[in-house]
């Protein structure tokens, strides 16, 4: 295993010190986070059913990484994707019409909460087996590598995928075969509502994707930019063909597992001790110290975010739903002739 | 864990009424007078038809246990390493969820893989893969993720390798919407059912019956793909329908012979893709012959017998004559004493004797 010395991983990154990067970060995260507050409500008036896992708490991780990826770049994600999918830029309304199930949804509502996929922005999902997403990751990185094609494929998983035979396959292959893959491990110390140390005699997940070779280190996932500066490092390194890289990104989820969850597995006094660390309360604190935020820009932000909010729900309740008829389109595609 | 290796050293099959080492197509007493067909194994039409794929496509590229070095645990790939380089002939690691979601992912990113797993039994170890990702993304994402791979594997009994390495399992698979699955039972449906798998852009799932490696019969030089959509009539007869799939056709076939020696022309069909299945020939013989066995190494209960018997039932119950019959797989795991395994399977003798109960 090879890991950064703390000189090394504080070292500034490109662009992600520049003020105005700041606010866009700041504003992406607020994004989410508004975003998901607002399922919550539509939830509880049951305009989204089925599960729902929030990302709230952890949206430096996923707003961080995608700073580091091409366009081209394919990602593959978890069940807890609301976050992923805005960071990578899949459209709103498209997000908010697959949660209500409507045929206007990224996946024609046949996917929901959990299965957002949308090719164009090389979101490929959305797996809701904890580690099923993995075998995929790799498989497209290997196509790539195949093909000579410069592109790094970013795999989000969570700490609780760490504990399944897929994971330590798909660390083997991807290590044996040096394929052009980005690992970011959400280390949120809940797989559900199984604490990372009642679960796993190893808990440094770091240290275990080094076992296989691959360079690999933990980043405080609380940190917006820390969280840029390790991806754009791993992402630069793996582009340039350095083989896999993994990101052990330390987190926690303020909410629930799901809606379902009474939460009853954790002090509350763990929770307010992690929400002191809210990566949007701090990058807020930290840009208006800094004097880069007004409470003018602030408010823009909120109002502009509301507004898209407002719009993604009047386009998902205008939409119309899939035709019954076409209840079994896409099981097959149609045969080449 | 190993499969068994059918070129090296695969325990002999000496008795004489298992090792029926002739292939179907050669069976037939018709066979065409081409002098330019060559005599061809199963293994080899298979390996031809994988040749073909790596010379006509670049993206076809093969991964899975020994497939490289070692040449393949039924020695099917042997050779192609040497040709294509380990790139295209990729050795996987003792890795069946990971190597068959590689497979997956690779497809997604464009690629054409062709997926080796060794036997049925180790599929189990990538059914997450198989089940909640090839089969599913498609409908899952709106249409948007194909998944155009094509998993080939070894399956059935006969070879005294016992519980985990027997069993007949694609009648599980044959459940799942979303996937294709077929059975090549011919030399000519071992050489022309994978290109046709290949141009499909969903998941192709290839069942190759362990004992039909080293059968043999003449192919057609020119033998190239067929049609993976419909079933076929092996033989035509009009009294009873024997209905089969795999490698149980050749001692469904052989059960015709017996039968046919007693005046009962039995019509056998080759079922060749258990999903989807071709409702319409199976159908369209029950209604001329009115009279069904159904062959099936699987077990009996919750398969793929039941659901054809289903079928028939619910679509031609009043042209039948007789209650459908079943010859299927004792519902035990496959044993490894020779005696006890070969009271498991289906045979020849019970099919006849089953065909010979519907006519009455």
């Amino acid at each position: 295993m090879t890991r950064p010395t703390p000189h090394k991983a504080n070292q500034p990154a490109h662009a992600a010190g520049d003020a105005a990067h700041r606010r866009e970060l700041l504003r992406e995260m607020l994004r989410i986070r508004r975003f998901e507050e607002q399922c919550v409500e539509l939830y509880s008036a049951s305009k989204i059913r089925g599960f729902l896992h929030l990302y709230i708490g952890e949206e430096a991780v996923a707003v961080g990484i995608c700073q580091a990826l091409a366009a081209e770049d394919p990602v593959v994600a978890t069940y807890r994707e609301h976050g992923h999918a805005l960071a990578r830029g899949v459209d709103m309304d498209s997000l908010m019409a697959e949660m209500y199930g409507k045929v206007t949804g990224c996946s024609r509502g046949r996917g929901g909460s959990m299965h957002i996929f949308d090719i164009g922005r090389r979101f490929y999902g959305g797996n809701a087996i904890v580690a099923g997403g993995l075998p995929l990751a790799v498989g497209m990185a290997l196509a790539d590598r195949m093909r000579g094609i410069s592109r790094v494929t970013a795999c989000f998983f969570g700490d609780g995928a760490v504990a399944e035979g897929e994971f330590h396959e798909c660390m083997n292959l991807a290590a044996l075969w040096d394929l052009p893959l980005l690992f970011c491990c959400e280390n949120n110390l809940y797989a559900m509502g199984t604490a990372l140390d009642r679960a796993q005699a190893v808990t440094d997940l770091a240290a275990r994707a080094g076992s296989y070779g691959m360079v690999s280190w933990a980043v405080d996932g609380m940190d917006v930019t820390a969280v840029e500066q390790a991806a754009r490092r791993a992402a630069e390194a793996v582009r340039g063909g350095g083989g896999p890289h993994f990101l052990e990104l330390r987190t926690y989820r303020f909410r629930a597992h799901s809606m379902y969850d009474p939460d009853r597995y954790r002090d509350k006094s763990e929770i307010e001790q992690w929400k002191a660390r809210d990566p949007i309360t701090a990058l807020t604190a930290q840009l208006k110290q800094d004097g880069e935020l007004t409470d003018h820009d602030l408010d823009v932000f909120e109002k502009e975010i509301a507004a898209e909010i407002v719009q993604a729900i009047e386009a998902a309740e205008a939409a119309d739903t899939e035709p019954l008829a076409d209840l079994t389109t896409f099981v097959y595609s149609p045969r080449p002739t | 864990m190993n499969a068994p290796v059918a070129a090296r050293g695969t325990p002999k099959t000496t008795r004489a009424t298992r090792a029926r080492q002739t292939h179907p197509q050669s069976a037939q007493p018709a066979q065409p007078a081409d002098q330019s067909a060559k005599q061809v194994t199963y293994r080899e039409a298979l390996r031809a038809a994988l040749r073909e794929a790596l010379i006509k496509d670049e993206r076809v590229f093969i991964m899975g246990e020994d497939v490289g070095r070692y040449g393949g645990c039924y020695a099917v790939t042997l050779g192609l390493l040497e040709e294509f380089g380990p790139e295209r002939i990729r050795d996987a690691p003792l890795s069946e969820s990971a190597f068959v979601g590689a497979g997956i992912g690779a497809a997604l990113a464009g690629m054409r893989p062709i997926v080796e797993i060794m036997t049925v039994n180790f599929s189990l170890l990538a059914l997450d893969q198989i089940m909640n990702n090839a089969a599913t993304l498609l409908h899952m994402s709106g249409g948007q993720l194909n998944v155009p791979l094509v998993i080939r594997m070894a399956t059935g009994a006969g070879r005294q390798v016992a519980a985990q390495h027997s069993h007949s399992l694609e009648g599980w698979y044959a459940h799942i919407p979303g996937l294709r699955v077929v059975t090549p039972a011919t030399l000519e449906d071992a050489r022309g059912m994978l290109w046709t798998a290949l141009q499909d852009p969903d998941p192709v799932l290839i069942f190759e019956h362990g004992g039909l490696y080293n059968t043999s019969g003449t192919l057609s030089p020119d033998a190239g793909p067929v049609d993976i959509d419909r079933a076929a009539i092996r033989r035509p007869g009009k009294d009873v329908t024997l209905i089969t799939y795999g490698g149980s056709l050749r001692k469904t076939l052989a059960a015709a012979d017996q039968l046919a020696a007693e005046d009962i022309a039995a019509e056998v069909v080759d079922l060749r893709t258990l999903r989807p299945l071709d409702d319409a020939t199976i159908l369209d013989s029950v209604r001329r012959t009115h009279r069904v066995v159904i062959v099936d190494e699987g077990w009996r209960s919750g398969s793929l017998s039941a659901e054809v018997c289903a079928r028939i039932t619910e679509q031609a119950f009043y042209d039948l004559d007789a209650p459908v019959e079943r010859v299927c797989s004792a519902e035990v795991p496959i044993p490894y004493a020779w005696h006890l395994e070969e009271a498991a399977l289906p045979h020849a003798d019970a099919i006849a004797s089953a065909a010979r109960k519907s006519v009455g």
